[in-house]
């Protein structure tokens, strides 16, 4: 295998990702994520120069919308999926700032 | 006879006609996952209630000349990653396990309009992330055909419920393979259509360039119908293309006559199971025999197609889930140690794990140092696909090849590789990456007596040549309907 | 000791004016009860896509003009991912790669006379949520109305030395984009914000040292502290041996310190990569020069032209122009009464002091430019004299009253009537003949005390010219 992932990288990476995994899934993480790289490295095979990279397929653009206000109170259905509410607000462990 | 053994289309005349009303068409739906869904488990969601209350709300309006549209008072399954109003949506995840969405997804108000009755949302791979139905975390679905295969994925329960009549037609998601490889493996009809032609609006996104809604349904005149009906400009959606026609249906000609199609002798290739071969080469043999050009050509990149994606589609699903924190909504862990703890234990408990493989692997590929190497070359190889398309375009109407290497594998067997999974979409990714539209249709069984699919894959906005083609291919095939379920009847 | 110059780079962040946020269509408004002005997109729910506000475009774009950049022709959407809880999507839709302005410059004035500042770039994205500490929970409570609020990030290059050059910096800008309409820049109401990129050399290095970049700056004061604190915390590490480390801190303005912001949970790896949800902006020619075309009358321009077509003092076209409100406020009255320097003076003396005894700044002027010039053209046709005029404007000020109803119910007219006023002239005469001896001495000012004491008399009513006239006279009679 071309691609060791380390500790380290896997950590940094559950920090990235939130994400926590335990001493199994770490090591499996590893191993997935090794060989899915060695796989596609197989792109380093194509002469890419000059080739423009495509995030859209069309050339779709100036999508706009007017400055209009259509949207009401809508807060007790936005807050309904909240898993804790005080005061009309989400309710989230206490942030440091 | 059994409604559900009707199209679509020959259900929503028949309701048009009074000879059934949709309540009764509903009812059959509901009665045929009574009986099959223990067997097959298609859905995450069956809401018997609500549907026969939509269904006689719906009658009404069929009663006074409000809806006449084809499909009205039809039952219809949602895939269950597609917003809908108060109704549980959960991306067969476990962080989604108690969302009640506040609106409903454009694609399916479009069906409301038309009249449609939802049955209940189907079941899929986690966040779309598979190709066997297996990483629900609501449990399998299994195959009608053999229920020790797998449907395919990640639309599995959408194009069961469709081949176990547990509903009449479905809606389903494709972003690399999604609706045209389960839909194969199911022995139904499957449509991907070309980006931006349904909005997204309200569609769970996994890879927010790839992703496209579509229909699954028995036959093609269905599908067409379905496309119809779900396509439209969205202004709410900034990638919706206004197209200059809606209309897919009068392209259901069965005419072939002078249509040029291009074989891609790279899909024929190692790893193609000769069973599959035989049927696909059958099939455009049996075009030929109607008239249609039928040759092979070097189509390039094709071994590309896979790795890009993989780059692209986790890069974007990595950023696109981490809106799942247990913050505004969703799972939310019980036992907690601050704000990054609480984000962490929610996310890591309430995916599954190919979702978190994804999304490591999106993170990675998008971390500082290696943007370029892998994230901006995926790109690159992505315009060089386009342009692969691009050329065969100009010489053919209609690309034609199996929709997947082989027919459905055994339950259990396929999630041990990733990377042997991931090859099974060889014939489908590809064309998600160039924004193309592509359709399977069923063209024969193998020798387990398990479906084979035929994939036609047509130029951007030409749904209609595929349509053709596909219409016209299944006018020389006796509708083959799942034996084990008409068994039951 | 060695000699160190400070670099001060800034990140100015300004929030538009526009009526909708900058990818739904909730209202900006401020000050409404929590997530009211919320809706699935600007709150992350799944399935929602982000639509974008053409009027935030024209908004950078104009920003951008004023401020000598060029303008991104083809321009995109980034995404800059983040676990936030006032980030609803955890990640914010910004631009990293193809900002829409770019390499623009604002000339600032300095002791050492015009100095250019240049400008990296301009960018559009959205701001985030409000979060508030709960005591009562040990909590934090999430609202997200000013999630989604549209801003433009405006990136200086360090060309900066010193605090006064950075508020000078930051005066221009906030002048600059008031003009154009496109936000009211208040710092106090965060409308404005700036961090503060900051290092320290020797003086005559090449080299720049190491930057921290310091946030939570809520005045041009907190600022003008923060640059003179950072500044030595850097020079006391460097002659310490010490490093500076680049990092993000925090300032606390009450306790006049700064602290680092770091997190072992915070790695600062932004995995930008672009919007799939967005389409690319492009701006051809005709739409950049309609918005050149509506480009309003900036400072230096107007201060030329009020100087020559109103015939204002420099003075005065300096400061009255150094608001936009107050010339606006100055040329609608000016247009109504048609006396310019009236105008002028009601800005400069009664409209500043007013303005300082109440802690107000010009931006928070109320009244009409109608009342003003009703109130110039009653002075002026003799209607009510100056002492009363500045009682009247002083309740325009407050309440914004119609100066000629309110003359009318509070019976202000000015007295014309000699006969009346030479009664209670004589009065006055007979109850200080002290002042009248005074003044027939040759002392010629107690004649101001006597005007005073007839002024008062008549209830500040009396014609002040008459009254002068009368008490010329009669003192000169006897």
């Amino acid at each position: 295998m071309a691609n060791i992932i380390s500790d380290e990288t896997i950590e940094y990476v559950g920090i990235l990702a939130k994400l926590e995994l335990d001493g199994e899934e770490k090591e499996k993480a590893k191993k997935d994520m090794g060989s899915m790289l060695d796989y596609i490295d197989k792109l380093n095979e194509l002469d890419t120069t000059g080739v423009e990279p495509m995030s859209h397929v069309f050339p779709v653009q100036n999508v706009f919308r007017e400055d209009v206000v259509r949207n009401g109170d809508d807060r007790e259905n936005i807050l309904r999926n909240a898993p804790e509410e005080k005061d009309g607000n989400f309710v989230v462990p206490k942030t440091v700032d | 006879m059994n409604i559900m053994s009707l199209t679509a289309v020959e259900l929503g005349k028949k309701i048009k006609a009074g000879e059934i009303t949709a309540l009764e068409a509903a009812d059959a739906a509901i009665h045929q996952i009574e009986k099959l869904e223990d067997t097959y488990h298609c859905y995450v969601t069956v809401d018997k209630e609500g549907a026969r209350k939509r269904a006689a709300e719906v009658q009404k309006q069929i009663d006074d000349g409000t809806l006449n549209s084809p499909l009205a008072g039809v039952p219809v399954a949602i895939k269950d990653n597609m917003c809908t109003k108060g109704m549980l949506t959960t991306c067969s995840s476990k962080i989604l396990g108690n969302f009640y969405p506040t609106y409903t997804s454009e694609a399916v108000l479009n069906l409301e309009k038309a009249g449609a009755v939802i049955i209940g949302k189907a079941n899929m791979d986690e966040f779309a992330m598979g190709s066997t139905t297996e990483t629900s975390a609501y449990g399998v679905t299994r195959n009608p055909w053999n229920k020790d295969h797998v449907p395919g994925g990640s639309s599995g329960g959408s194009c069961a419920a469709v081949a176990a009549w547990e509903c009449s037609y479905a809606l389903g998601s494709d972003t690399g393979g999604s609706i045209r490889q389960p839909s194969s493996f199911c022995g139904v009809v499957g449509i991907k259509p070309t980006y931006g032609t349904v909005s997204r609006y309200g569609l769970i996104a996994y890879g927010s360039s790839l992703d496209q809604i579509g229909p699954v349904a028995k036959d093609v005149t269905d599908c067409a119908t379905i496309l119809e009906t779900i396509a439209s400009y969205d202004e709410k959606d900034s990638t919706s293309v206004k197209r200059d026609s809606y209309d897919f249906t009068s392209a259901l000609v069965d005419d072939v006559k002078g249509m040029k199609i291009g074989i891609p002798s790279s899909y024929f290739g190692e790893g193609l199971d000769p069973e599959v071969k035989d049927a696909v080469l059958a099939a455009a043999k049996t075009l030929e025999e109607k008239g249609a050009i039928v040759e092979e050509f070097e189509l390039g990149l094709v071994d590309y197609a896979i790795p890009a994606y993989y780059v692209i589609a986790s890069a974007e699903a990595s950023s696109n889930l981490a809106r799942f924190d247990g913050v505004k909504y969703g799972y939310r862990t019980q036992d907690y140690n601050g704000l990054h703890n609480m984000y962490k234990k929610s996310r890591s408990e309430g995916f599954g794990a190919e979702v978190k493989r994804r999304i490591m692997l999106g993170s990675f590929v998008l971390s500082s140092g290696y943007y370029d190497a892998y994230y901006l070359k995926a790109l690159r190889t992505k315009a060089l696909i386009k342009k692969e398309f691009d050329k065969a375009f100009e010489k053919y109407d209609v690309i034609l090849g199996p929709a997947a290497p082989t027919t459905a594998p055994e339950l259990g067997k396929s999630l041990t590789d990733p990377i042997k999974m991931y090859l099974g979409d060889i014939y489908t990714i590809s064309v998600n990456l160039a924004g193309l539209p592509g359709i399977s249709v069923p063209c024969g069984v193998d020798s387990k007596g398990l479906p084979i699919g035929l994939q036609l894959i047509g130029d951007c906005f030409r749904e209609n040549k595929i349509i053709r083609a596909a219409y016209a291919y299944e006018q020389t095939q006796k509708r083959r309907d799942c034996p084990t379920v008409q068994a039951t009847e | 000791m060695k000699q160190y110059e400070t670099v001060i780079g800034l990140e100015v962040h300004v929030e538009l004016a526009t009526k909708t946020k900058i990818f739904c269509s909730c209202s900006t408004a401020f000050g409404s009860a929590p997530n009211t002005h919320t809706c699935p997109v600007c709150t992350g729910m799944p399935g929602s896509l982000p639509v974008l506000n053409k009027q935030v475009v024209e908004y950078a774009m104009a920003v951008g003009l004023a401020t000598n950049c060029e303008i991104t022709r083809y321009g995109k959407f980034d995404r800059k991912n983040y676990f936030y809880p006032d980030n609803p999507q955890n990640y914010q839709i910004s631009q990293l790669y193809l900002p829409i302005c770019r390499n623009g410059h604002v000339d600032i004035e300095t002791e050492q006379g015009k100095k250019e500042i240049r400008i990296h770039e301009i960018h559009m994205e959205e701001d985030a949520g409000k979060l508030v500490h709960d005591e009562w929970s040990d909590c934090s409570l999430v609202d997200f109305n000013r999630s989604g609020v549209p801003l433009i990030e405006i990136v200086s290059e360090p060309d900066m030395r010193s605090a006064k050059e950075v508020i000078a910096y930051l005066e221009k800008l906030r002048l600059t984009i008031q003009y154009l309409g496109a936000s009211d820049c208040k710092l106090n109401e965060g409308s404005m914000r700036a961090d503060v990129n900051l290092s320290v050399r020797e003086v005559g290095a090449k080299e720049f040292g190491t930057r921290t970049e310091m946030k939570n700056l809520n005045s041009f004061k907190a600022i003008a502290r923060a640059i003179e604190n950072e500044t030595e915390r850097q020079i006391d590490l460097i002659e310490d041996g010490e490093k500076v480390i680049q990092e993000t801190r925090r300032w606390d303005d009450n306790k006049g310190y700064s602290y680092a912001m770091r997190s072992k949970e915070d790695a600062q790896d932004y995995r930008y990569f672009p919007e799939p949800d967005l389409v690319p902006i492009v701006i051809d020619d005709e739409w950049l020069n309609r918005v050149k075309d509506a480009q309003p009358e900036f400072r230096d321009e107007k201060k030329v032209r009020y100087m020559e077509e109103y015939k204002l003092p420099e003075y005065d076209a300096d400061i009255i122009t150094l608001h936009k409100k107050m010339a606006d406020i100055f040329e609608k009255t000016t247009e109504l009464c048609k006396n310019p320097k009236k105008v002028s003076n009601y800005l400069m003396g009664e409209t500043m002091r007013l303005l300082k005894d109440k802690g107000q700044e010009p931006e928070d002027l109320k009244f009409s430019p109608e009342n003003l010039a009703k109130l110039i053209n009653l002075v002026e046709q003799g209607v009510i004299n100056g002492n009363t005029a500045k009682d009247v404007f002083a309740k325009i000020f407050e309440e914004n009253v119609d100066p000629e109803e309110y003359v009318k119910e509070h019976g202000l007219k000015m007295d014309n009537n000699s006969d009346e006023i030479r009664k209670i002239v004589e009065e006055v005469l007979a109850n200080n003949p002290q002042s009248v001896q005074d003044y027939r001495n040759g002392k010629e000012k107690a004649i101001g005390f006597l005007v005073g004491q007839t002024m008062k008399a008549a209830k500040g009513k009396a014609n002040p010219g008459i009254v002068n006239q009368l008490l010329k006279e009669m003192l000169k009679n006897e």
